[in-house]
């Protein structure tokens, strides 16, 4: 899901807490038990949010003989061999290379092209850039479903040679999966990075002109530099979403030796389906970059979320 | 291409200097620009504007797809009558997807909005409880199906377990035409409610804090002050919430592409439209009129984004 939203949202992660001390003045507005039901309330959904992921979390490191004899409502038989068997069987080293080599230079372009855009947007006024917005913004919001038919009988009728896509077309190489997930991801992350670069200030193009830069110096020396937290905010994101993504990889791959781990789900169900266990630790195997990246990168990601909105 | 660099309705306006310097750009750096806004145009305008627009010739054609072009044939609107009389599949998904868009705006988007309502507040815990209610949002919706699966299973799910259902009273909760598509929207609803969570309390932090002082010196109550106040306040949020409702509904997929790829009580039409293509009975036409369904809709409520989000831009 990829959105801009209008909001303007200085601060995404609430920082505010530690200044209500129990002596807040706020206390006043609400009387005890109505905080107490709130935080009985907020707990309650916080826990009921977060078993699915526990459960399992908490399944993939138990023996399947013991669930099998005992029932999943019970408590025992932890091991490790889930994921020694999960990793195996679901060839997880396989789909996590094949996501690799799509995800990475699938970021990176379109990083590149959307700041290139960007950059021009946001450093002159043409006629045509708020056409340009619309355009590449809709393309964002459309259903990939919707243009399966022509790009999936075009990549077919696309030859490639040989040392880049095996299959000799466009279809079930990994080019034209990222240049479709450059597409649309493209949209998003020019207007985020747009409305980034429209809050430097101005000045730093006014010395710049003096030097005579020229217009790629402007771009790559002066703006580029600047926009770092834009851009790791959008690479995160971008790496989350495009790591999650599964129609275009599932209907454009073809076989499953390509299919990267989020597309590669379809296949394993099928090889994990009489042995729960083996499919938890499958599902946390699948979950463990992009919760990574939820604990470790989490400002990033909520910012990344809300980006497009800052105006400056 | 002329540049005019000042423009005096920008809104930055008074932090440039006061000189207008309108000034025209040398050949290689007009080339440069028209670079780098021509080569990512084409990306979008090939892969995904120019298969939009062929998604709707296609739906008035007849083509196996395996000759060239020359062997198109224009059959005008037989495909669209063949889809909705003689395509058992086709109603059913319209409902489906029906009922999908008016469950999330029903129940996970309002959840979503409370919960954001009573976060926003001052609180103790709200990094846990925002963190633990958004966690599903980075998870894909394929993995979601996944995960939930352990649930809903007929032999080891948890549910069955839970509700002391045993032998023949189990039910298969992603099985079961009668009850799976309900399985698949409380697993949709768990994802989507942390995201409209998030949404709004990007978008309450932008109210400003002086208009529900305001309201609550002029004796309006938390309620009032909220529904008379702050609600209308963040009409583009809410505009952009419900465009989101409505694209997500319709572009439903994984989920329901990793349960049963969209049969036996799960037809929704994005899953309906890739069955056409990419399975064994490749047919273009249905695919192409259900595509061109899609869009219709979608153009809609793109629209409408597009325009709160242009006026916010102006602002």
């Amino acid at each position: 899901m990829s959105t801009v939203t209008p909001t303007p949202a200085p601060t995404p992660a609430p920082t505010r807490e530690p200044a209500a001390g129990p002596a807040a003045p706020r206390a006043r507005r609400t009387p005890r038990p109505a905080r107490v039901a709130l935080h009985v309330f907020l707990a309650a959904t916080a826990l009921v949010w977060l078993f699915p992921v526990a459960w399992a979390v908490l399944n993939s490191f138990r023996d399947y003989a013991f669930t099998a004899e005992n029932g999943y409502v019970s408590f025992g038989g932890f091991t490790l061999d889930n994921y020694v068997q999960a990793w195996e069987r679901g060839g997880f080293g396989q789909s996590f290379a094949n996501s690799l080599v799509i995800t990475v230079p699938a970021v990176l372009l379109v990083l590149f092209l959307a700041s290139c855009t960007a950059f021009v947007l946001a450093r002159f006024n043409y006629w045509f850039n708020l056409t340009l917005l619309g355009v590449f913004l809709a393309a964002n919001l459309l259903p990939p479903q919707a243009l399966l038919v022509p790009v999936f009988r075009a990549y077919r009728m696309i030859p490639l040679p040989e040392f880049l896509s095996d299959s000799g077309t466009m279809l079930g190489s990994y080019w034209g999966l990222i240049l479709v997930n450059v597409a649309f991801q493209l949209g998003f992350c020019t207007f985020v990075l747009s409305n980034y670069m429209k809050t430097l200030p101005r000045e730093i193009y006014e010395s710049g002109m003096l030097d005579g830069a020229s217009v790629w110096r402007q771009y790559w020396q002066l703006t580029l530099p600047l926009c770092r937290p834009a851009l790791a905010a959008l690479a995160v994101l971008q790496t989350t979403w495009i790591y999650n993504e599964f129609f275009w990889a599932t209907v454009l791959l073809q076989s499953g030796d390509k299919f990267p781990v989020t597309s590669s789900l379809n296949n394993l169900r099928g090889q994990f389906f009489v042995d729960y266990n083996l499919l938890s630790a499958g599902s946390v195997i699948v979950a463990f970059p992009v919760l990574v990246v939820f604990f470790v990168l989490q400002k990033q990601f909520v910012s990344g979320l809300t980006l497009g909105s800052t105006k400056g | 291409m002329t540049v005019t660099q000042d423009k005096p309705a920008e809104r930055r306006a008074a932090r440039r200097p006061p000189r207008r310097r309108g000034h025209r750009l040398t050949g290689r750096d007009r080339a440069v620009v028209t670079a780098m806004v021509a080569v990512p145009a084409l990306f979008v305008v090939l892969l995904v504007w120019f298969p939009a627009i062929a998604s709707v010739l296609l739906s008035f054609a007849s083509w196996s797809g395996f000759g060239g072009i020359e062997d198109i044939e224009w059959i005008g609107l037989e495909n669209y009558e063949n889809l909705t009389t003689n395509y058992p599949p086709f109603w059913p998904a319209i409902r489906h997807n029906l009922l999908w868009l008016a469950f999330l705006f029903l129940v996970p988007t309002p959840l979503g909005l409370l919960l954001a309502v009573l976060l926003d507040k001052e609180i103790r815990g709200t990094r846990f409880y925002q963190t633990a209610l958004y966690l599903p949002v980075v998870l894909s919706l394929a993995l979601v199906g996944f995960i939930w699966q352990l649930v809903y299973s007929r032999d080891q799910g948890l549910l069955n377990a839970v509700l002391g259902l045993e032998g023949e009273a189990r039910i298969d909760w992603y099985g079961d035409p009668e009850i799976n598509l309900w399985a698949v929207l409380v697993a949709t609803a768990w994802r989507h409610t942390g995201y409209v969570m998030l949404l709004y309390l990007a978008g309450l932090k932008g109210v400003d804090r002086s208009l529900r002082e305001a309201a609550s010196v002029d004796g309006a109550n938390q309620a009032q002050t909220f529904f008379r106040v702050v609600f209308p306040v963040m009409r583009p949020i809410n505009v952009i919430v419900l465009v989101i409702v409505v694209i997500e509904s319709l572009r439903a997929f994984d989920l329901v592409w990793v349960v049963n790829r969209g049969t036996n009580g799960l037809e929704i039409m994005a899953a309906l439209l890739t069955q056409n293509v990419v399975g064994e009975a490749s047919r273009i036409g249905f695919g192409s009129a259900m595509a061109v369904i899609m869009l219709l809709i979608s153009s809609v409520f793109i629209t409408v984004y597009l325009r709160v989000m242009f006026k916010e831009e102006k602002r």
